[in-house]
């Protein structure tokens, strides 16, 4: 947990960003879209502004620990890296935490009941275990109930934490994960639980939290996207804010695209007798003359690069009827590390998101 | 692949009658649900009758197979190539909630089952108990299994946080709704009225009292009569875990599991395999999804750079232009195809003995059943 007063005064941003006034960013996305990554460059790029950024996930993977490259987090705040400076002026800490249900509703109790022993006690005979992995909605709450709690941390009456990440569960759940009150008001009507889960609720609900997805070119994880933000609105009482949608792994733009496929254009594309009469052209002029099928080979693979792009792009279409932002993040080739997340957090900036 | 890896070739796997269960696994994003299918239609295309089972699939590869509905029921799949012998494909998609119901309708009487049905735990248990979807799966397995209409059957697994779930899941279940906590839970309301008070130590008094804080009254007492109204179904759970945990382990299953050649996908791969290998799953090997290839391979990405810049120094006519850019794509792809044989060979290093299967990358998503058998020609023997 970072000291009160760490920071000064005069490190407040002057920047105007997309989602200034936010201080929970929920970050989802399909499996495989790289989600735990963007969360991670997203903490580094809001801590840019020189403010303390919680970074926490919440579903016992360590992808945190994987990604900053440290030892397994505990159930404890700890600084994992901090932000480059900006302008100047030094970049914030960036803490992380791990959140486990389990530790979550021993900490609950002890805030709320003053119950740290009968904590122990209940974890022992299996209580805790019961109570948050047999009522998924109490799990939820707990979970987004500490996200929510640091958020609106306060220590010397200004906030702990400029912002917090969370690295949330995937897109297919993300909208029952964050509307608890629905999933807990059919269990508990009144009661302890009832009341934490409206608290929760106020936060998640406000426009304080974003969600933001994360999502490659293709077909299913923008389908997930779409269906993700199209379910966060249809929650009652005004939704919960779709935030930025994060297009992750984009190879360079020079090879995809427009040119691939004006360049598959021409030696007709999709036809199976290719012309290939320039590109031999070509690879003659280069010294690659001699080998007499490489230019059907070459004309395939630019084929298969040119339909790749075109479903990117019809993909992208519909990315842009959705609304929201759009974020593009460049594939990391060698394994992501403190430096590749440098510059996903340097592209996240420049491109408004932070 | 590298001449030391074990191919893994799913055709012979399927035109072996004795493989009765395909089970896909692998963490979310990997291609699990097209896989799947891709084996179901290859297998019916070769005179199986196979059903698929499909837990979360994407809506357009659902109605690819000719799946519009989640009603919890195998449908025909139209189409699939006739063989000699005859095969045939069926595909279903899990309805959770609706398995859980068919259980409790099947093994209490009829008010009794009303009674279960609209009990708010219960509704809260079954549409979204972390490890309902993963039960409920190998519950519908074991249904599929025990009807005999099928030689066959492919199931991918629910995209759980974590790929090992599904194994821990119907024990975790099944331990939980046989479990010792759920019956001191409901004791007092068993034991009813005072009876059941004198019973109570201090301990359990205080487990309870710390229950009603957290959970509150209102909740517990759903519980209390969830677990009444259960109670005659218990050791069926467990009966039923064991069961489908057996027809797991038994030959005739076949453990796939999925990799994109990717770090994360294949580090979650390898965590599954020596799961697997401590349960004494028989496992049949790796399938490395959506993999590069090259059909000019023997243009290395060095020589194609090269070449692409000595066009550069050229003049800058159309046929230099589109020179460049196909020697560049060229050298690109090659060097994304080192990046994935590089990590296939650490997995084969650390799991020398499992064999590996490669799917290639397609240009276009997968849509109907030509390119659900387009993937199927990678299960052949090369």
């Amino acid at each position: 947990m970072p000291a009160a007063g760490a920071d000064s005064l005069n490190h407040v941003s002057v920047r105007d960003t997309d989602w200034d006034g936010v201080r929970l960013h929920v970050v989802t996305g399909k499996g495989g879209t790289g989600k735990t990554t963007v969360a991670a460059a997203l903490a580094l790029a809001l801590a840019s502004n020189g403010r303390p950024v919680l970074l926490m996930e919440v579903e016992g993977r360590q992808g945190i620990a994987q990604v900053f490259d440290v030892p397994p987090l505990p159930y404890e705040e700890r600084r994992v890296a901090v932000a480059p400076a900006d302008d100047g002026r030094p970049g914030g800490d960036v803490f992380a935490l791990a959140v486990d249900p389990q530790s979550a509703l021993i900490e609950y109790l002890e805030m709320f009941y003053n119950l740290r022993q009968a904590g122990k006690a209940l974890t022992k005979l299996g209580v805790v275990d019961f109570a948050t992995t047999i009522a998924p909605g109490l799990s939820d709450v707990l979970l987004t109930g500490k996200a929510a709690e640091a958020t609106r941390r306060k220590s010397g009456g200004r906030f702990v934490y400029g912002a917090v990440v969370m690295d949330a569960p995937p897109t297919g759940r993300i909208s029952r994960f964050l509307n608890i009150s629905s999933e807990v008001s059919g269990l508990a009507k009144v009661g302890p639980i009832r009341g934490h889960a409206d608290t929760v609720q106020s936060v998640i609900r406000s426009p304080q939290t974003a969600v933001h997805f994360v999502t490659l070119l293709e077909e299913m994880p923008v389908q997930e996207t779409l269906d993700g933000i199209a379910e966060l609105r249809d929650i009652g009482h005004g939704g919960i804010q779709p935030g930025g949608i994060v297009v992750n792994m984009m190879r360079d733009a020079e090879l995809t695209g427009r040119q691939a496929a004006g360049a598959a254009g021409k030696i007709s594309l999709g036809s199976k007798t290719r012309d290939t009469h320039a590109l031999e052209l070509a690879l003659k002029a280069a010294g690659l003359g001699d080998d007499a099928g490489l230019a059907a080979d070459l004309a395939d693979e630019l084929a298969d690069e040119a339909r790749t792009a075109r479903s990117q792009r019809a993909q992208r279409r519909q990315l842009d009827e959705a609304g929201q932002p759009c974020y593009d993040l460049p594939l990391i080739k060698d394994g992501i590390d403190l430096a590749a997340l440098y510059r996903l957090a340097q592209a996240l900036r420049e491109q408004g998101a932070a | 692949m590298s001449s030391d890896t074990t191919p893994l070739v799913v055709d012979q796997l399927i035109d072996d009658r004795r493989t009765r269960i395909i089970v896909c696994c692998g963490s979310g994003g990997v291609g699990k649900t097209t896989i799947a299918a891709a084996i179901g239609l290859r297998a019916a295309e070769r005179g199986r009758h196979v059903v698929v089972l499909t837990v979360d699939p994407a809506r357009r590869l659902a109605q690819s197979m000719g799946l519009s509905s989640l009603d919890n029921t195998p449908r025909l799949v139209t189409g699939v190539r006739h063989a000699e012998p005859a095969g045939s494909m069926h595909a279903m998609m899990l309805d959770m909630k609706r398995t859980f119901d068919e259980i409790v309708e099947s093994h209490a009487d009829p008010d009794r089952a009303a009674q279960i049905l609209a009990n708010p735990f219960y509704q809260s248990l079954s549409s979204s108990f972390a490890g309902t979807q993963e039960y409920m799966a190998m519950e519908k397995l074991g249904q599929l299994r025990r009807a005999d209409e099928w030689d066959l059957i492919v199931v991918d697994t629910p995209p759980s946080r974590s790929a090992l779930d599904f194994l821990d899941a119907p024990q975790r279940l099944g331990r939980f709704l046989d479990g010792r906590l759920l019956r001191l839970l409901v004791a007092p309301a068993r034991l009813g009225g005072r009876t059941g008070l004198k019973m109570l130590n201090a301990g359990f008094g205080m487990v309870t009292g710390a229950i009603t804080k957290i959970i509150g009254s209102q909740l517990l007492r759903d519980v209390q009569t969830f677990v009444s109204a259960m109670d005659t179904m218990f050791g069926g759970f467990r009966e039923r875990a064991e069961y489908t945990y057996r027809l797991l382990r038994a030959p005739g299953t076949a453990f796939l599991v999925l990799a994109a050649p990717e770090p994360d996908a294949l580090r979650e791969a390898s965590y599954f395999v020596e799961r697997l290998e401590r349960d004494d799953m028989p496992l049949a090997g790796l399938i490395l999804n959506r993999v590069h290839r090259s059909p000019a391979a023997r243009l290395s990405a060095a020589r194609s750079l090269a070449a692409a810049e000595t066009l550069q120094g050229l003049d800058d006519g159309e046929s230099t232009a589109l020179g460049m850019t196909a020697l560049r794509l060229h050298a690109e792809r090659m060097r994304q195809a080192e990046s994935e044989r590089r990590l296939a060979r650490r997995f084969t290093a650390a799991h020398p003995l499992v064999p590996v299967g490669i799917v290639p990358a397609q240009p276009d998503d997968v849509h109907d059943l030509n390119g659900l058998r387009l993937i199927g020609e990678s299960f052949a023997a090369t």
